[in-house]
């Protein structure tokens, strides 16, 4: 059995204690989706401010685990100021890491494996361990699903 | 409900667990299961029944003339009216018909009670402490042929108000309540609401998923109209449940499914329902998980249903304090304190730490919760909360079991602090 430190990474505990850009903005202006794990009832509303094709600020809301709201948090840190370009990039990582992939609603999409260095992952490579305990994937998966839907929402 | 006698035999449990492989199995590495609720181990008779079934016996039932089809038959139709009398059940051979579970048997109600029974503008009354199983089905009903819904509210100490209970029941055609929450642990007074809404000319419905494995039940005495529960939450196997209904009320009911077995002639036209309690049972029914829940009935019964509640209710008592002992403020527990008005369910939350992680952290150490919404998201919101931990007692838990899930608590304290 996986130990717990291989999950609750001390980065993790720091960013689910006090999670960084926390909040909401008003919608309109800002994009905004909610995501839903059905499996444990967390819930978290991600809100985005788009200037040009860059992610200028982005808000979280809701309730969830430590691996749901840490991994938000972690994300949300990530995201922030890049392109959409580059989030496409990292969120193709991200779920790559994960060892699944899957569309906005949750289904699993077949893609080829992605290369990458730790480099581009940055802070992101704590959540790594989560995929050594199967049922937690969902919760560090929340947060970049309900970015994905944001953005495709504002395609759409 | 009658209070158990003092006089009763504890359990020996030490014994009971030998009766269960999965505590045999894990011998040595730690397995605190607490979480029957969900689903309860399996004695082994009961994998004994279901294998002696299939080496020795197997064939389809209600079909063959051959010797070893006309046992099946009296097998799984033994294993019927075993079930039916166990829950009190006036004409146990003709009232109890076997589904899938007890989410199916709230849908075959749900499902035949709009074709014909029900129609649009009809009033159904739920409270607001159902399982989705009981939930669900109705808002099917609702949004398919327009009836109605109303509620039960709850209280904060986890009981439902009743205050105006006349006026919601007022016009019902149906009310459809919870034996046991499977969250709050809550036992509901049915019998008192049954006489209500009979009063009213209201049929009523049990739902007894979480009541009907931990306390001695009889469907007369509780004054219901339709029972349902499950067969894996009483120490028998998956994919049986049970539908105890009234004869008359069963004989006015159209069909559910349509198929083999649940009719007496088909013609190119049309056809004729079987007679009770086929007339329910499409297609080759779980001859081997019936045969099963006999065997799980013969067990309880052999140890006697008011001892397992006193068990549990003991059970109950030393896990209240111990858990407020060690964690005083910082554990929330949902539900009435007064541990005779509960089931063997414990849904607790603690300041600043997810039921998702509690869990976790608990299973390191081989404890065995449930983290979630327990398939009562309105409960949920109701208690302005997205998830809870649950952990819940059968025949087999002990002390030790407690013991193990405060210790792992505390770790899991340490850790988030």
């Amino acid at each position: 059995m996986p130990g717990l430190e291989d999950l609750y990474r001390e980065i993790i505990l720091d960013h689910y204690k006090n999670p960084r850009n926390e909040g909401t903005f008003p919608s309109p202006p800002a994009i905004k989706a909610e995501g839903h794990n059905p499996l444990c009832g967390d819930e978290l509303t991600v809100y985005i401010m788009l200037e040009g094709d860059a992610i200028k600020d982005i808000r979280i809301s809701g309730q969830g685990c430590s691996i749901s709201r840490s991994s938000a948090s972690l994300m949300s840190v990530a995201v922030k100021g890049k392109t959409l370009a580059e989030v496409d990039r990292l969120l193709k990582i991200f779920k790559s890491m994960m060892s699944i992939t899957t569309n906005a609603s949750g289904e699993p999409e077949a893609t080829e494996p992605i290369e990458y260095s730790e480099r581009e992952l940055g802070e992101l490579v704590a959540l790594q361990g989560v995929v050594k305990f199967p049922v937690r994937i969902k919760c560090a998966t929340l947060s970049w699903n309900t970015l994905l839907q944001a953005l495709e929402d504002r395609a759409s | 409900m009658k209070s158990p006698a003092a006089t009763l035999k504890p359990l020996n449990v030490s014994e009971i667990r030998k009766d269960f492989p999965i505590f045999t199995h894990h011998e040595g590495h730690a397995l605190y299961f607490l979480d029957s609720a969900a689903s309860s181990q399996k004695p082994l008779s009961v994998m004994q029944a279901m294998d002696n079934y299939y080496s020795t016996t197997h064939a389809n039932v209600h079909r063959g003339v051959y010797h070893i089809a006309e046992h099946a038959t009296e097998l799984y139709e033994g294993a019927r009216v075993k079930v039916g009398r166990f829950v009190g059940a006036p004409d146990p051979a003709t009232e109890t018909i076997f589904t899938k579970n007890a989410t199916e048997s709230i849908n075959l109600l749900s499902t035949s009670m709009t074709r014909g029974m029900l129609k649009s503008g009809d009033v159904v009354v739920l409270t607001e402490m159902e399982h989705h199983a009981n939930l669900v089905p109705w808002l099917i009903a609702k949004e398919q042929f327009g009836i109605e819904i109303r509620y039960i509210k709850l209280n904060d100490s986890g009981y439902l108000i009743l205050d105006d209970i006349e006026e919601l029941l007022d016009g019902a055609k149906v009310l459809a309540v919870t034996l046991t929450s499977n969250v709050l642990g809550t036992i509901n007074p049915v019998a008192e609401l049954a006489k209500l809404a009979h009063d009213r000319g209201a049929i009523v419905i049990g739902d007894g998923a979480q009541f009907v494995p931990h306390i001695a039940t009889n469907v007369v005495d509780l004054g219901l109209d339709f029972l349902a529960f499950t067969g894996h939450k009483m120490l028998g196997p998956t994919g049986i449940g049970v539908l105890w209904g009234k004869k008359s009320l069963l004989d006015a009911l159209p069909p559910f499914m349509g198929g083999g077995d649940m009719i007496t002639d088909v013609r190119l036209d049309g056809f004729t329902p079987n007679e009770l309690p086929w007339k329910f049972e499409a297609g080759t029914p779980p001859i081997a998980e019936a045969i099963g829940l006999g065997a799980a009935v013969d067990y309880l019964e052999n140890i006697g249903m008011d001892r397992i509640r006193t068990h549990e209710l003991e059970l109950l008592s030393y896990a209240f304090e111990k858990l407020e002992a060690n964690f005083d403020s910082s554990i929330i527990i949902h539900g009435p304190r007064n541990v005779n008005d509960r089931g063997g369910v414990i849904s607790f939350d603690f300041k600043n730490i997810h039921p998702h992680d509690i869990s976790q952290i608990l299973d390191q150490s081989g404890v065995c919760v449930r983290a979630g919404h327990h398939c009562a998201k309105p409960l949920m919101r109701h208690l302005g909360i997205a998830a809870t931990a649950r952990a819940s007692f059968h025949i087999y838990n002990e002390h030790a079991d407690v013991d193990a899930l405060v210790g792992a608590l505390a770790k899991a304290q340490a850790f988030f602090s």
